[in-house]
């Protein structure tokens, strides 16, 4: 026998062998890429909430003008009379203030928690001086406490920002008594706006587009064609419009920047989403349903209000509250439309001055000071919650509907 | 068999009615979607009759906008390099982050994640998507920049810099990308796959040599898309780039990007007429432009080189 061929083939054998163990150690080592990238992914997210709460959470170090213990012995002002209360007010604040106080209404008549609150803002006035993280109040616990043996007549206080007060109180210039009752009501206002608006020519446009409009004709293309090209449009470009035509051009109707005026803009931003998700619901229909009432004899009207509407609505409501709630996050196009940096009354009109959520995130986060930070982290956690909640009703509804449709 | 009622048959009309009411919807649905032009040439004649306005400005020349290194509007100096090259900076850099990780991504989510793996991680990467981008501006001041800054210290990063924006504003796009590409992938039909083992693939090469390839379009448009989206992205940028035009190619400088100065701009009191009021104008046309041009660009990819399989 010759040992020739056997011991080429032996070699070809330990070169293929080799190639296979070289090509699955390739395979293995982008499977593992594969996993790093989409773990990263995920890590962003996690680290993006948790980077939230680090904030709204920590120790404060509080500096009062008066302590509370020379006031009252337990320290607790609720243990006072209100007769006390009032006496502390009266002595320590100018009679404008008092005056004041009484016009909005008459501090006998007020609650012992009322005017504890009183006393506590206007007398003890606490000043935060230093704010931790969550992370620091945990794991750099001697730093704070070096910190708080500096300053003396100081108060170390464990401090959620996000609290019922801060859901109640209009906007201030002080941290610690900012809160988001404007923002939030201005919120939804635009959630009732743009509803309101877009939603009904949404929903009629994708009838349109899906229904009657004939592909051959050049004018039905070119609708198509540009709702595509506005979806892809910034949405600052939708804040340039607005203020050039809410704001300017029509300012006479809208009052200028105007709750009207920013909810128009964010209404004709999300249109072109509006749409497109309700063809989609619309093109989901079976042909079979249309084919059946157009068979018994029912006009083209009558198919789509009575078969084909009731038939997509649940994704067309999907598709209308996803988009509203992308409309709910909108920053750009509002500041650019004129939204107010600082208002404390209540909006009440759809011509008031407004503010939202995000812009106000927007303006905690720009300052430099660490604590508008902390009340940012507390604004986003409100907002987040807002917009998951509406997230969570589409699909309640949707399901809800889903139960008892008929295809 | 006689008629009873002794009256005549009726007979009935099926030549074509016409139905007022149902032309009169008709109609009314049609105006709804001619709105969604109205709203375009709006657009469009709004920045351009402000443009015109600027550049009919004296102290303002065409030539100057456009090859200017400078960009004062106080002391006339009106270049828009400086706020080109600053969106230029953060949408490299976010691209540089999220086009990588976006592919693996999809490649993970369409060819190794089993269903179930899917179904969790596909409305983990939706949540990402729809988290407000200015949560993402915060993200980046507060998180991201003192990352960067105990990395390389305090001397190189400045408090605002357009690599924490790029960076962060690539989280932002990571599921843009991804998710249109994981569509792709998963619209290469199975039979390529199955050829590709029977020739002795691994998951990895047929992954990468075959389904890649021929996902192409998909992959192209879903690339463009996500550009044009980084070039007109705001908050996040009006927040951590850092808010003074500067000429730089640093990216651990602070730069304004186009859409940083608009918004600042436009957030004091400005009064019509003004040449700052003008110039917003201006440079949201150059920005209108740039995303017009990518996201037709996209789409011509899409319809051209679009492999149709069985």
């Amino acid at each position: 026998m010759n040992s020739a061929p056997e011991e080429h083939i032996t070699h070809r054998h330990e070169e293929i062998m080799a190639n296979i163990q070289q090509r699955r150690i390739r395979g293995k080592v982008w499977q593992a890429l594969f996993y790093l990238a989409t773990t990263i992914a995920v890590l962003a997210l996690v680290i993006l909430i948790l980077n939230i709460f680090n904030s709204v959470f920590g120790y404060v170090l509080i500096e009062n003008d008066v302590e509370p213990e020379t006031l009252v012995a337990s320290g607790n002002l609720e243990d006072m009379e209100n007769r006390e209360l009032i006496a502390l007010l009266e002595e320590n604040l100018s009679t404008g203030l008092i005056r004041r106080f009484n016009s909005e209404g008459p501090l006998e008549e007020r609650s012992t928690e009322d005017l504890a609150r009183l006393v506590q803002q206007r007398i003890i006035n606490p000043t935060i001086i230093e704010s931790w993280s969550l992370w620091e109040s945990i794991f750099e616990q001697d730093e704070i406490r070096t910190t708080r043996s500096e300053n003396s007549g100081t108060v170390l206080q464990f401090r959620s920002w996000l609290t019922i007060d801060f859901l109640r109180s209009p906007q201030n210039p002080r941290p610690q008594l900012a809160g988001i009752r404007t923002a939030f009501l201005g919120s939804l206002w635009m959630i009732l706006i743009v509803m309101v608006i877009s939603f009904p020519i949404g929903v009629a446009s994708a009838i349109y587009l899906e229904e009657y409009a004939r592909a051959d004709k050049w004018y039905n293309r070119i609708i198509e064609v540009n709702i595509y090209n506005l979806a892809g449009v910034p949405s600052i470009i939708f804040g340039l419009l607005g203020l050039a035509i809410f704001v300017r051009l029509l300012g006479g109707i809208t009052q200028g920047r105007t709750i009207v005026s920013a909810g128009m803009t964010l209404s004709l931003l999300i249109l072109p989403i509006i749409i497109i998700n309700s063809r989609e619901a619309i093109k989901a229909v079976p042909a079979s349903l249309r084919e059946s009432s157009y068979g018994v004899g029912a006009t083209k009207w009558q198919t789509i209000w009575h078969h084909i509407l009731p038939a997509s609505f649940d994704r067309i409501l999907t598709g209308t509250i996803l988009a509203i709630s992308r409309a709910v996050g909108e920053t750009a196009p509002l500041v650019v439309v004129g939204a107010s940096t600082f208002i404390t009354v209540d909006p009440d009109s759809i011509f008031s001055k407004f503010t939202t959520l995000p812009i106000q995130i927007y303006q905690w986060s720009a300052r430099p000071q660490e604590q508008f930070r902390n009340v940012a982290g507390a604004a986003i956690i409100v907002l987040l919650v807002l917009m998951l909640s509406m997230n969570a009703a589409a699909i309640i509804t949707r399901n809800r509907i889903a139960k008892n449709r008929r295809v | 068999m006689s008629d009873s009622r002794g009256e005549t048959p009726k007979h009935f009309d099926f030549s074509r009615k016409t139905r007022p009411h149902e032309q009169g919807i008709q109609w009314f649905l049609f105006l709804c979607a001619a709105l969604s032009i109205l709203v375009t040439i709006g657009i469009v004649y709004e920045l351009l009759k402000e443009s015109w306005l600027f550049f009919g400005d004296p102290e303002v020349s065409l030539w100057e906008f456009v090859s200017g290194t400078e960009w004062q509007p106080v002391i006339g100096q009106l270049g828009i390099w400086p706020l080109l090259s600053a969106t230029l900076m953060t949408s490299v850099i976010a691209m540089l982050v999220a086009f990588p990780l976006g592919m693996m991504v999809a490649v993970y989510l369409s060819e190794y994640a089993s269903t179930k793996v899917r179904g969790t991680l596909k409305p983990i990467l939706e949540v990402l998507a729809g988290i407000p981008t200015v949560v993402y501006g915060y993200f980046a001041v507060t998180f991201m920049t003192p990352l960067l800054q105990s990395i390389f210290g305090n001397d190189i990063v400045d408090v605002y810099n357009t690599a924490s924006a790029g960076i962060v504003m690539g989280i932002l796009i990571l599921p843009l990308i991804s998710s249109m590409t994981e569509d792709a992938l998963s619209a290469v039909p199975r039979s390529l796959r199955e050829a590709s083992f029977a020739l002795g693939s691994t998951k990895m090469e047929t992954s990468m040599q075959i389904v890649l390839p021929a996902a192409f379009s998909g992959i192209a448009a879903a690339f463009i898309v996500a550009l044009s989206r980084a070039v007109g992205e705001t908050m996040i940028v009006a927040l951590a780039a850092g808010a003074g035009p500067n000429f730089t190619l640093n990216p651990f400088e602070g730069a304004e990007t186009l859409t940083g100065y608009i918004v600042r701009i436009s957030g004091g009191d400005i009064s019509y007429n003004s040449i700052d009021y003008n110039s917003i104008f201006a440079l949201g046309l150059v920005l209108f432009l740039i995303t017009l041009t990518l996201n037709i660009i996209s789409r011509r990819i899409v319809e051209k080189y679009r492999e149709v399989y069985e």
